[in-house]
């Protein structure tokens, strides 16, 4: 058996985490980048996400499509809600003091966790993919003189793990969208750089804080109903989207979008293929390396701007 | 009128602003002297509410200032050109007078006569309207920070050290705007260190001295009697 086709599958693998990490790392760069501020929670509204999708999803008779898509439409706007009263009742109140903010969140973090166990209990439980159709693998090989693609057998994708990485894709595109070109990003942006002159010239900056963190925390959310189909709801899932999350902002310079994006490409693609051909240990030893290094050699991040004051 | 009642401002526990008043009428530019640290930049950031006061009252045109939020103060009519500038740094020329354009409330955006009228103030700055404001050089940068400021059509305009590193030609436009804007209506609160500056502009002056209001003057007063400088700025 060739090498190749396992390269693509493994890659394939790779892009479905990466395409939700992306979504996740930018939600939490995003509040990094405008708030400055640590949101240690994240991870919990990502579960959150994953938990509500279930919730809306089995309350929904009928086409397990119909169920997935309220879910994805459902989930990440109730977590942003949620996020937004979060960040109104306590952040405010901590006047987002940058280590206030991150004893607050841990805080924040056992109450979604432990509320979650109460309610939803201790279970994995899955929700069905609107589609599932299995896709092999093509590959090709080289015979009479002539290339010929064939299908190497027992390796497959499924179509909507290709639709993951589409939506991810397109959501990603709206989130930079919204940043560069329209007047809410435009207020976001002049929050994030000055926050005084900003209010100062009229912005609300509590309000763009409150909404800032709702729609950090809601692509959290999103992200975990994408992979909830493939990954399956489970109240301590939380925990590795968050501290991927935190590699893939320093990686990518703390509050860069792009930087962000390009970092879990990086690092969820290695995971993947690391993963695939060795162990999935192995991957994120290197990973946590590449932040060691990362650290020490440019503590800006790849992509970041040194801070000027 | 823009007016400032005993007014006690503070950083936390440091207390900056005593009992400090100051009044400025509509059509005057009013300067306000004192040496480094006397409070004049606190003052500005207490009429615009990024400090909060803990006693006191400002009023602007009848209406307490500091009873409604903050991000509302500029919707008062007031424009504020912070010392050192403060602009937007990564946003474009174009950007920064948006949000300028905003706080006014008019949606009319980037085609409005307002944003016509500033840059007929500032030719220098629509051709570089698409340039990063970080960017410019230091007098288009204070251009800029005025112009942002231009774009809320103040009744009020509160210029902290406009002329702060400026060559002569600079700081003469930069005179010529404040100059202007009295002359269209506008109360002007200026901090100026240059002497000069002051006497051939302002109407009033108000001395400052460890964050407690001393005499309003005028500037005749101020070429008859010298020792009010050297008392207060130490000139
Ligand atoms: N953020 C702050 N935190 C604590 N104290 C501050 C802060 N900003 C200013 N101060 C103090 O408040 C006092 C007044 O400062 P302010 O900036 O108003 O002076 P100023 O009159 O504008 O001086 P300058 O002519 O140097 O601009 C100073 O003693 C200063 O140290
Ligand atoms: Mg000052």
């Amino acid at each position: 058996m060739d090498f190749g086709p396992y390269l693509i599958l493994a890659s394939l693998e790779g892009a479905v985490a990466a395409s939700v990490l992306a979504l996740t790392a930018v939600g939490l760069s995003l509040v990094f980048g405008v708030m400055r501020v640590v949101n240690v929670a994240h991870g919990e509204f990502f579960m959150l996400g994953a938990v509500l999708a279930w919730f809306v999803a089995s309350s929904i008779g009928g086409h397990p499509a119909l169920g997935f898509v309220a879910a994805l439409l459902v989930a990440p706007v109730l977590v942003g809600g949620l996020a937004a009263a979060v960040d109104m009742t306590v952040l405010k109140r901590v006047a987002y003091d940058p280590e206030r903010t991150i004893v607050a969140t841990i805080g924040i973090l056992y109450i979604i966790q432990q509320v979650t166990l109460m309610t939803y209990g201790p279970d994995a439980r899955p929700v069905t993919p609107p589609f599932n159709t299995r896709l092999a693998i093509p590959w090709f090989e080289f015979a009479d003189g002539r290339v010929q693609m064939y299908w190497p057998w027992g390796l497959s994708t499924t179509s909507y793990k290709l639709f993951v990485i589409a939506a991810a894709a397109i959501m990603l595109l709206a989130v930079w969208l919204m940043m560069t070109r329209s007047k809410i990003g435009l207020v976001m942006r002049a929050t994030q750089l000055d926050s005084e002159m900003a209010q100062a010239f009229g912005i609300p900056v509590e309000r763009v804080y409150a909404m800032v963190f709702g729609i950090g925390c809601g692509l959290a959310a999103l992200g975990a109903v994408l992979i909830v189909p493939i990954q399956q709801a489970h109240y301590l899932m939380g925990t590795d989207p968050l501290l991927l999350s935190f590699i893939v902002v320093i990686i990518g310079g703390l509050g860069s979008l792009p930087g962000t994006v390009i970092a879990a490409l990086l690092i969820g693609m290695s995971d993947g293929i690391i993963s695939v051909f060795y162990t999935p240990t192995l991957a994120k030893i290197l990973s946590t390396l590449l932040v060691a290094f990362v650290l020490v050699f440019r503590p800006q991040g790849l992509f970041g701007t040194r801070e000027r004051e | 009128m823009l007016e400032l009642r005993d007014i006690d401002v503070g950083y936390g526990q440091a207390q900056v602003l005593r009992q400090f008043s100051l009044n400025v009428e509509p059509g005057e530019i009013h300067c306000l002297m004192g040496r480094n640290g006397a409070g004049k930049t606190t003052t500005m950031k207490a009429i615009m509410g990024i400090l909060p006061l803990s006693a006191g009252s400002i009023l602007v045109g009848g209406v307490e200032s500091n009873a409604v939020p903050a991000h509302k103060i500029p919707g008062l009519g007031i424009g504020y050109v912070p010392q050192g500038r403060r602009l937007f740094s990564e946003l474009t020329v174009a950007q920064n007078l948006d949000i300028g354009l905003m706080a006014k409330g008019s949606n009319a955006g980037r085609s409005s006569k307002v944003l016509k009228g500033v840059l007929e103030v500032f030719p220098r700055l629509r051709e570089r309207m698409e340039q990063r404001a970080q960017t410019l050089s230091g007098g288009e940068q204070q251009m800029l920070a005025t112009a942002r400021a231009l774009c809320i059509e103040p009744d009020y305009l509160l210029l902290d050290e406009p002329t702060e590193g400026l060559q002569p030609s600079m700081i003469e436009s930069i005179k010529q705007v404040a100059v202007k804007m009295r002359d269209r209506g506008v109360g002007v609160l200026l901090v100026e260190q240059h002497i000069k500056s002051v006497l051939s502009m302002a109407d009033r002056v108000t001395f400052i001295e460890n964050g407690r209001s001393r005499e309003t003057v005028k500037p005749d007063d101020l070429r008859q009697d010298g020792t009010l400088l050297q008392k207060y700025v130490g000139l």
